[in-house]
Formats: structure tokens, sequence, C-alpha cells
């Protein structure tokens, strides 16, 4: 290798290579990743239409994969991944750009409530080692502004004892917060 | 007596109470000891593996590692989500010596592979064939079954033993059982999985899809290995009719409540009283 090969920005197929282990210039764009995507009808972008921007990888694909409604609207059911002949790992690759749009503030204004969702499940986390549903769902209508969703639910639930009130924790919840920490330093890096 | 460690993860302890009974009743019948790993972490489920690939990996380290501490060598996650995480983490860290000097940093706690784990098809089959099935006095004959794998209890490479487009292990279950497991074309479909309150309209279309094709198949009950499926399926069905999609009233079982009544157990210490669509008439002798 020169040194000019070695010195190079990384190009975006480079940064998910390392991220996932799939190196998306391998994908031929059969299509069979789309085809089998339950979620594809919600999306912007067809998971291989994903595919074929993460290989051209230049400023304007990248915004367009960020600010994408597609990497939200993966369910990760696997099924792209399980059918690939190639052995890509498209759900890895909406993972890791996700991760990507969430960490460099592009997630689209439409997601609004998936992200609430996530992060408000991971601040239950953070903070008791556990996801409890009562808190969670607390937490998640006050962040996301869905307020009036699926209140009829609750009573039936509790009635089925289903809806503990207390949330549940560990009993090492300060190793949950470094924990935590020490992963959002990783990421800042 | 076998010694199984249990992972039960959060929705145990909550909306898939019935699925932690079952399973601790079945182990009672034959005879197998489950116990829990103490101080277990929620796996992070969709949430983590969505904003932080490192947050993904750590936190079921954590319990791993807290399992092999605790000398636990074969671990049971009978939540698909949870054993997706637990055993997905297992195989990465296996394959990945710089990932498990990582996360041995994050988390202080050592972990040297040495746990194996089960998830819910396995772990009854497993049961089954060390004697429960013998056990099984009361047959569900006649009941017609659409095995319900989802994608956690069928995809996943190295993660799933069974196979992928057309896995069998539930099926044997329910013929151990003595019901009928029927042929239907959405055993391994998607039904919206973590979007139930994020998403709900593509939740209710697409189990909308799978309820359908089970009952067009002749199912008189779906059986399911994952409470994210299940309260999509059972919860969100009164929500699915409303919605003007159909009038489905399909009880939805998990598979070690199906095998629980077979072995003759009382249907409310398995937690069927629970549900919210009946299912205490699929309990034998109440149809």
């Amino acid at each position: 290798m020169t040194q000019a090969h070695k010195t190079h920005e990384p190009t975006l197929a480079e940064t998910l290579h390392k991220a996932t282990g799939t190196n998306v210039v391998e994908c031929y764009q059969c299509g069979k990743c789309t085809a089998g995507c339950p979620m594809v009808r919600y999306m912007d972008l067809a998971p291989s239409q994903v595919m074929r921007l993460a290989q051209i990888g230049d400023a304007a694909a990248l915004e367009r994969l960020l600010a994408s409604t597609a990497i939200w609207s993966c369910a990760g059911c696997l099924t792209c991944t399980q059918r690939c002949p190639q052995k890509q790992d498209p759900a890895a690759i909406m993972d890791a750009l996700r991760e990507m749009s969430y960490r460099r503030g592009r997630v689209s204004a439409k997601q609004k409530k998936v992200l609430a969702f996530h992060r408000a499940f991971l601040k239950m986390v953070e903070h008791t080692g556990r996801m409890s549903e009562v808190p969670l769902t607390g937490l998640y209508k006050m962040t996301s502004g869905d307020l009036f969703s699926d209140v009829t639910l609750a009573p039936a639930m509790l009635l089925r004892g289903k809806l503990p009130m207390l949330p549940r924790t560990i009993r090492h919840r300060k190793e949950m917060r470094r924990l935590f920490a020490a992963c959002r330093r990783k990421g800042d890096r | 007596m076998t010694l199984i460690g249990y992972y039960p993860g959060c929705s145990l302890h909550g909306t898939g109470r019935e699925l932690d009974q079952s399973i601790r009743a079945l182990a009672e019948v034959a005879g197998v000891e489950l116990r829990e790993i103490e101080d277990w972490n929620c796996c992070g489920a969709t949430a983590a593996h969505c904003l932080s690939h490192d947050l993904a990996v750590a936190l079921p380290y954590r319990s791993l590692a807290l399992a092999e501490a605790q000398g636990l060598k074969e671990v049971l996650a009978p939540c698909a989500a949870c054993f997706s995480r637990l055993k997905g983490t297992a195989v990465r860290l296996e394959r990945n010596a710089e990932l498990v000097a990582r996360m041995k940093e994050l988390t202080g706690h050592e972990f040297h592979g040495g746990v194996t784990l089960l998830n819910i098809v396995e772990y009854i089959n497993r049961l089954l064939a060390a004697g429960l099935k013998e056990k099984l006095t009361t047959p569900l004959t006649g009941l017609k079954v659409a095995p319900y794998y989802g994608c956690l209890l069928a995809r996943g490479e190295d993660v799933i033993a069974d196979n992928a487009e057309h896995p069998t292990g539930m099926e044997a279950a329910i013929r151990a059982a003595g019901a009928e497991p029927v042929e239907w074309n959405f055993a391994v479909e998607c039904c919206g999985g973590g979007f139930s309150m994020s998403k709900t309209e593509a939740v209710v279309e697409l189990s909308h899809a799978i309820l359908a094709d089970a009952e067009a198949a002749g199912a008189q009950v779906i059986v399911a290995g994952c409470p994210m499926c299940h309260s999509n399926l059972d919860m969100r069905q009164q929500t699915i009719n409303a919605a003007g999609l159909g009038r489905h009233d399909l009880p939805i079982l998990y598979l070690s409540e199906l095998v629980g009544l077979a072995a003759g157990l009382d249907p409310k210490r398995l937690g069927l009283d629970r549900h919210f669509v009946d299912a205490m008439r699929v309990a034998p002798g109440r149809a």
C-alpha cells in the first residue's frame, strides 16, 4: 500500500465496513433485501437503495441516508441479512447509519416518535438497569408528544397483572450509569 | 437435578408474565432447576442497537459475565429478542478478541465465553427429550396450531440452529403436545416488533396479515415465543379489529403454555387468564 492510500479520509463504505464487517461495495443490487422487507412500504428509500447510496458515499448520498425515514423504519427483522446472496448484512448497515444519524443530529423530524421511544427506553435502563412498562410509557409520552394513544389499554393491562406500577431495578445501578457514560465517551472519540 | 441458568428479561416481569409462569411450571414438571442470574440487566433490546453499537454489546456482555461468574454454564432466555441479543453478543465475542478486551474495559467484568444459551424452542425440546414427553398425559388432540417463529426465533446466523426459512423446532413440540401444526405462509414473517408504540399503524397492518393467514390455514391457535410478538398479536388484536381490518378472534399462546396444557397443568397457573383474547377456551375440556 502506498502512503497516499494510508492517509486518505475513510470513505463511507470503509467506515461502514469497520463498524459492521459488511463491505457494501460487494452489493450487486439484486434487490432481494427490498423484496423481502416487511417495512419497505413505510420507507422513503428501499433497503437496496440504502445499499446503493452507501456505495456512492459522497456528501449528498450520506446526507440523504442520514436524514432518511428508511433507517428509522427498519424493524431489525434480519430478513435482508438472511437472504442476501452476497452475505451482506444490510440490517447492520441500518444500525450503523442510525447511530451516525443520531450522533450527528440528522434524524428526520418525521421519525421523532421512534427516536423518543428508543431514548426513553435507554434512559430507563441507564437509571434502573431494566425496562419497566409504566415509567417507560410515561417518559415516552412526555418526550414524543404522543399523549393519548393506547390510554384505553392501560386499565385492561392492570386488570391482567401486566402493569406493575413500581419500576424494576437492579442492585448495581451505579455500574449501569458508569457503563452508559463510558459508551458515550467512546462514541465521541 | 439438572440446573439451567435463567435470564427472564424485563418483559417477563410485566407484559410477558404468563411466559415466565409457564416456563417455570414446565421446569417443575420436568424436574429442572431454573436459577435466575443474580442482578442481570436489560439486554438493551432494539433501542440499544439502534443508537449505540457499544451499548448493544456491553449490556448483554454484563449479564453473560455475571452468569459465568455465578457458575451457570447454560442460560435459558425465553424472550426471543433477549435471546437474540445475548447469543448474538456471545457469538461476536467468540470471534473478536479485540471486542472482548474493549468490553472488559467498558464493563469492568471478565467473560471467557463459558456460557451456552438456550431459546424457548430449544429449552422445551430439551425437556421433552429428557422425560417431559412421557408426562404429557393430556394430549390436545385435534387442536390446529400455527407455529409462529417471527424474526428472532428463525433468523440470525450462528444464533439460530433451526432452518431460517423453514424452521421445525416448534412443530416438534406441538406434535408432542398431541396437537396438529398447520402449514401456513407467515411462520417467519415480522409482526413489527418494537414499533408497537412508536409506529402502531405498521404493527397493526403486519400483525393483521399474520392473523389472517393463520385463520385461512385453519388454525385455532397461534403459538409464539416472544413477548413482543405476543403483545402485538394478542393485546393489539382488538386494535386491529377496530381499525376495520378484520374480525379476528384467535387465541395466541406461548409454546410453553401449550405444552403446559398437555402436561395437565391448571391453565391459570400457566397464565392463560392473563390474555386479551380469551385463551382459557384452549384448555382441554373447556372448548
